[in-house]
């Protein structure tokens, strides 16, 4: 750890991801700089003000895209011995703005089911996203911002994968909305075996949301730990 | 039954009195063409012209493996041309030199192998300079929409990546679309010819005095020729070019700053 505000998880959970000296620059830039950092298993927030390098945190970590310097773990082994499209169907990424094919709901959730193998357990499904049945045949391009949004999460979940990456799922969301998401995260939680890695420019939020909280600014690390800690 | 005309040069220079009226036009309406138009109607001659020479030799040596080397010229230079027009999509030289040499292989060695055409050069170097011009504009087309689509397309398809789908199947609407947009103008045409406009073959022929059940028998072949050039052509355009923005571990590449479009 590079300073006293850097908590190592310690023996009591076990980590999820491992990141050593990760840098990664775009366009002549640094986007993230020298980062070591753990990530354990459960529910884990990344804040931080805009621009400061967690969007593309998150998608190194299912690699959608590769750090151009130092090496991250998953569950112990070299994210890169990994081979890509199984490890994105274990470890989902929800992307900010939702971005869903044409069609319906259902033929969404079913297209991501049927990629990872898994048979749909669709009305379950939908009620893990805080979604009511009768959505299934609803035309995606007729939903609401936060119904799309919910429909991006179900369609992650279709995927039953251990690992849920969630890139400010409810930054484009009104309160109400954003409380439905929240609900239906915290209900997943709950339900399932499943690790949460939550982006969020919002303290609040992640105080919500992750028992484990890493903070960047520029591109750097500047604290991790229990949120107790780091967002005191 | 003559099949020949005899075009004499005054009669191309009255024609001219058509360009002097299009640079008329563009004056007055101040289109600020005049030039494009004075340099269209240069270039015109003296392409044609140094066509028309190099076709008399070919037909006069009448050797098969100097019409290859015409044609595979021709493809090259398709190539270049069309990858100007696909210039947001990277490294698009390859899969259009493909493109346009399987195009044209296939077609015109389908047309030959069907008994359609002879295989010497009058009917080669025709025939292959429509297949091959045709197949340059319909994958020049489908590249620049695959250009576009792709950067417009890129939060849906990395959403697609995120699923762990590949890059083949988080592309395939975008490639889908593309594919679509470099074959629909043919397509159209082929559908309204003879209604809308008559194509240029055909009024070729008539004008050369050809009789008009030859002239249209002829331009179907070649409509249909076309269609399967330009169908191969954007295919193997887009199916080989939209792999360049993906790296091998599927993850979509940085877009690249759009190579300069020349004049």
């Amino acid at each position: 750890m590079s300073d006293g505000s850097h908590l190592a998880i310690g023996d009591h959970a076990a980590v999820l991801f491992e990141l050593r000296e990760v840098g990664l620059d775009r366009g002549g830039k640094t986007v993230l700089d020298s980062l070591d950092a753990e990530i354990p298993v459960g529910a884990t927030a990344i804040v931080g003000p805009s621009g400061a390098g967690k969007s593309t945190l998150l998608r190194l970590l299912n690699r959608l895209v590769d750090p151009h310097r130092g090496e991250i773990d998953y569950r112990n082994q070299p994210l890169r011995s990994y081979e890509p499209l199984a490890l994105r169907r274990e470890v989902a990424l929800v992307p900010q703005l939702p971005a869903l094919l044409e069609g319906t709901v259902e033929s969404n959730l079913r297209y991501a089911a049927d990629l990872a193998g898994q048979p749909l357990e669709l009305e379950r499904t939908l009620a893990l996203a805080g979604l009511d049945p009768a959505f299934a045949d609803r035309d995606v391009g007729k939903l609401s911002v936060g119904e799309q949004q919910r429909t991006m999460l179900a369609r992650a979940l279709a995927q039953r994968p251990r690992v849920l990456l969630l890139d400010e799922p409810t930054s484009a969301l009104d309160p109400a909305a954003r409380d439905t998401i929240e609900a239906a995260l915290a209900e997943l939680r709950r339900e399932l075996e499943i690790s949460t890695i939550l982006v969020s420019h919002d303290h609040e939020q992640a105080r919500r949301l992750g028992d484990w909280v890493l903070r960047l600014e520029a591109g750097r690390l500047v604290g991790s730990g229990p949120r107790e800690e780091v967002l005191a | 039954m003559s099949t020949s005309i005899h075009v004499a040069l005054w009669q191309v220079a009255a024609s001219l009195v058509l360009v002097a009226l299009a640079a008329a036009i563009s004056f007055w309406q101040r289109a600020d063409l005049e030039r494009d138009i004075a340099v269209a109607t240069v270039r015109s001659i003296v392409q044609l012209t140094l066509v028309g020479y190099a076709i008399k030799l070919i037909f006069d040596v009448d050797s098969i493996w100097l019409v290859l080397l015409l044609l595979a010229v021709m493809v090259l230079f398709g190539a270049i041309t069309a990858r100007h027009r696909a210039a947001k999509v990277p490294g698009s030289f390859g899969p259009l030199l493909i493109a346009l040499a399987l195009a044209g292989g296939t077609t015109l060695g389908l047309v030959v192998a069907l008994g359609i055409f002879d295989p010497t050069p009058r009917y080669l170097v025709p025939v292959g300079g429509m297949v091959i011009g045709n197949a340059m504009t319909a994958s020049a087309v489908a590249l620049n929409r695959l250009g576009d689509e792709m950067g417009d397309a890129r939060a849906r398809i990395e959403a697609t990546l995120a699923l762990g789908a590949t890059a083949r199947e988080a592309a395939a609407p975008t490639v889908r679309r593309s594919l679509r947009s470099g074959m629909i103008a043919l397509v159209d045409s082929t559908k309204t010819t003879g209604l809308i406009f008559f194509p240029g073959t055909m009024v070729g022929m008539l004008l050369a005095g050809a009789s008009p059940t030859d002239a249209v028998r002829l331009q179907l072949i070649l409509l249909y020729a076309l269609l399967g050039s330009v169908s191969i052509s954007a295919l193997t355009a887009t199916a080989l070019a939209y792999r360049n923005f993906f790296t091998p571990a599927a993850q979509l590449r940085e877009p690249e700053e759009p190579a300069e479009a020349p004049a």
